[in-house]
């Protein structure tokens, strides 16, 4: 099944607030998409009901033929915006909640990363920076073998430096039966890398293209479209 | 092996000149083996599927050709990545003129800033 990723007719609202309008979309096996938008756009709506955070309104999700639960958070591993780790864990204490929790997590994987990035296992996450925080979470989410990787702002609070480093382990992650999902607003540090981009506003798909479709048709990066079609 | 990728332009064309240029130029071989498609999105920081369609398309226009669970090669015949190049270079100086043009010179007065600027 080459279906990943399934919406039918998705709406979400808070009260008299709705933040997602109707969403249908289908998202592939092997794809890395990004999904971007202003603020209060509803990404992190739809993020969150795919990981079963949140129940839809009305209309249907299905990921691999599922709808959010036990079996789809095996296949789903999910960033989300802000972290939930305890800060008083040691990096290596987090790493080895995560081997316990997911049967996927690659271990020499993470630690390989973490290597990479220079970040000492033995030292506690409140100690850590911020954008090393962020490195952390991120690596553990990379370091699992799931389906689909959901990743909600991943490259916001880091250096340019760490920012190519994700973009690259994004890349070597790549599998032809799994895809990614990330949202962001650094849009032209990143587009080079997506397959297809989901334009959002107001709870509403605006567009759904390829990046080559897009700089095809418009003559433009995906960045300048997307300043252009959300213009105040 | 460097990428300089327009971000206003399709990545999957510009990734196929970029392959020819550097096979008309000698750079790359005949059969010499090319990076892994994962190699060559890493290093241009580009999509791995983008990198697929591009050797493909240049598979099918026989410019570069692929063994099977071994990779990708360029072509023993070089004519066609360099024919590529020429109409590459052909276009980019028909626009290299119109730009010209539309500020006002005529062709003979480009061809003399052309040798001022080489001086």
């Amino acid at each position: 099944m080459s279906e990943l990723l399934k919406c039918d007719n998705l709406t979400k609202s808070y009260g008299r607030i709705t933040a997602l309008n109707d969403v249908s979309l289908v998202i592939p096996r092997g794809k890395i998409i990004g999904l971007l938008g202003p603020n209060g756009s509803g990404k992190t709506t739809l993020i969150k009901i795919l990981n079963g955070l949140l129940t839809p309104t009305s209309g249907s999700l299905t990921i691999d033929g599922d709808t959010p639960g036990a079996t789809t958070k095996s296949k789903v591993s999910y960033l989300p915006d802000s972290s939930y780790l305890n800060s008083w864990m040691r990096v290596e204490q987090i790493v080895k909640m995560f081997v316990d929790f997911y049967p996927d997590f690659r271990e020499d994987l993470a630690y390989k990363m973490l290597k990479n990035l220079d970040i000492d296992p033995s030292m506690k996450l409140k100690t850590l920076s911020k954008g090393n925080k962020e490195k952390v979470c991120l690596i553990l989410v990379m370091s699992r073998n799931a389906q689909l990787y959901v990743l909600d702002e991943p490259i916001a609070g880091v250096d340019p430096a760490t920012r190519d480093y994700i973009i690259s382990t994004i890349i070597n992650n790549y599998n032809p039966e799994a895809s990614v999902l990330l949202s962001t607003h650094l849009i032209s540090d990143i587009e080079q890398v997506l397959d297809e981009v989901i334009f959002i506003d107001k709870g509403v798909i605006k567009l759904h293209k390829t990046v080559d479709e897009i700089r095809e048709e418009n003559g433009m990066s995906v960045d300048e479209l997307f300043r252009e079609v959300f213009r105040w | 092996m460097s990428w300089k990728l327009d971000k206003t332009r399709p990545i999957c064309p510009q990734m196929c000149e970029q392959i020819c240029v550097k096979i008309a130029s000698g750079e790359f071989e005949p059969n010499q083996r090319l990076m892994s498609v994962r190699e060559v999105a890493v290093a241009a920081g580009v999509n791995p599927n983008t990198v697929q369609k591009s050797f493909e398309q240049l598979e099918a226009k026989g410019i570069i050709y692929s063994v099977r669970g071994s990779g990708w090669y360029v072509s023993a015949q070089t004519e066609t990545a360099k024919d590529a190049v020429e109409k590459l270079i052909k276009s980019k100086t028909a626009d290299f003129f119109g730009q010209m043009n539309a500020l006002g010179l005529d062709d003979g007065q480009i061809k003399n800033y052309v040798k001022e600027w080489k001086e």
